[in-house]
């Protein structure tokens, strides 16, 4: 069988789980703890050691997602899960202007792993102070050749769509370089 | 005169603690049909230890304690003139590479491991030879021999207990298709994380276990725990055998093992038929 790895990132409380629940055939295994620190108070629990979720696609062949910790003090284990990666989704809270930043250390650390292709997603379009896919990209200084996509991680279409562009742009990668 | 044995009619926690009562200097070389060890003592102290088979110069055990990075290591051992491990103790302390409490704590957590790995063997033969001390140049610690004895027979029943649940390390693991409602509160430490993105049929826990720099007794415990956690559990590994990605070279003698799947354009294609009928 083969198994086929895909890392969820981004900053703290972005929706990282809420993204692989929405889509996994399983149960996420999320490994929640309780917060500690004062700023990280938006929610009521945060992920310290992973998530992850699975796709079925046959006998022969599972994706798996891994969801990362979002808070720098769990960085250790940025690298370990990134090892085999097929490509990353940086899910960003559209409407926190104050994590941005954090979003963008993120995807540098993630593109000094391993050069796989990646796409944005604009997380929380649903709400109204979201800040549009297009002015994010500007914010994040994405690269105009990577996709920043809309995103509601709480809709499985939505999700379906932001996994399916990173595949799409995975091909063409494998394209460009004759596979 | 040499004293002689073997570890059948005389135990690694008889033969400890005969060194230490006797306040013994010297060095006990074991030897078993798998393993070979070198254990030094300075009166009744262990104070070196190295196991054949495994690089114990001062730069490999910082590096595998994670206190340097690979490339900081090949520059090490490409340098010729570094014989002395005193000598490059100094010299990365001085640069600020580690500290003196990183090399001591390294070179102890080292011996340690090796000599817990003797209370593991049921069998061998030893032999110690009076006066006779490490290697020159290389960098020595005083460890009691009554916390090692301790700790060695408290390992030694763990040792077994986990031989009992786990007796066979060329199975492979998996992840189970509906995790246990616990899992919400597990937290992973580094070194099971390590397991953990290995986790694949293709590999067996031997090969995650030396591709990990881990010994036996640390990848059953991990794997003892995951598989209590209802993480994953045990499948017979799949033939295949697997490479490791470009650039990324096994470490040697170790088998190679799966760290990224060969994906190719057909696979992605599936995924994406897949993904778009869900």
């Amino acid at each position: 069988m083969q198994i086929v790895k895909m890392v969820v990132t981004g900053p703290f409380a972005a929706g990282k789980t809420q993204f692989i629940r929405s889509i996994s055939e399983i149960d996420v295994v999320a490994t929640e703890a309780k917060i500690s620190r004062p700023e990280e108070r938006i929610k009521e629990e945060t992920t310290v050691a992973m998530d992850f979720g699975r796709i079925t696609v046959d006998d022969d062949l599972v994706l798996y997602l891994f969801g990362t910790p979002g808070q720098r003090r769990f960085e250790f284990m940025w690298e370990i899960l990134s090892e085999g990666m097929l490509g990353f989704v940086v899910v960003v809270d559209s409407t926190r202007p104050e994590t941005f930043r954090e979003a963008r250390l993120i995807l540098d650390t993630f593109r000094t792993y391993a050069p796989t292709p990646y796409v944005v997603a604009a997380n929380k379009q649903d709400m109204e102070d979201a800040w549009s896919p297009e002015d994010l990209r500007i914010a994040l200084r994405i690269d105009p050749a990577v996709k920043v996509l809309p995103c509601v991680a709480t809709d499985k279409e939505s999700v379906k769509n932001v996994l399916l562009e990173l595949l799409y742009s995975i091909l063409e990668t494998m394209d460009g370089e004759g596979e | 005169m040499a004293l002689k044995g073997n570890l059948q009619d005389f135990s690694a926690t008889q033969l400890l603690h005969l060194i230490n009562l006797a306040r013994k200097t010297g060095t006990l070389a074991v030897e078993t049909p798998q393993d070979q060890a070198r254990f030094c003592f300075r009166e009744g102290k262990l104070i070196y230890a190295s196991l054949d088979g495994q690089d114990d110069r001062l730069v490999s055990i910082l590096q595998r304690a994670g206190k340097i990075t690979e490339e900081l290591a090949r520059t090490i051992r490409a340098r010729s003139d570094i014989k002395d491990d005193r000598e490059l103790g100094v010299l990365l302390s001085n640069a600020g590479y580690v500290t003196q409490k990183d090399i001591l704590d390294s070179v102890r957590n080292y011996v340690l491991e090796v000599v817990y790995k003797l209370f593991t063997w049921p069998e061998g033969t030893f032999r110690f030879e009076p006066n006779v001390l490490p290697v020159e140049g290389r960098i020595t610690v005083s460890i009691d021999l009554e916390n090692v004895i301790m700790e060695g027979s408290r390992r030694l029943r763990e040792w077994e207990r986990l031989q009992e649940e786990l007796p066979n390390l060329d199975m492979a693991l998996r992840f189970t298709d509906r995790p246990d409602a616990r899992l919400r509160t597990i937290n992973l430490t580094v070194e099971e994380w390590r397991v953990v993105s290995f986790i694949n049929p293709r590999n067996t826990i031997r090969q995650i276990a030396q591709y990990n720099h881990m010994s036996d007794f640390q990848i059953r415990r991990i794997v003892y725990g995951l598989l209590q956690a209802g993480l994953v559990e045990l499948v017979p590994p799949e033939g295949a055998e697997v490479k490791p990605p470009p650039g990324v070279p096994a470490p040697v003698g170790v088998p190679p093992i799966q760290r990224r799947p060969a994906v190719k354009r057909s696979i992605v294609q599936r995924l994406i038929d897949r993904i778009r009928e869900l």
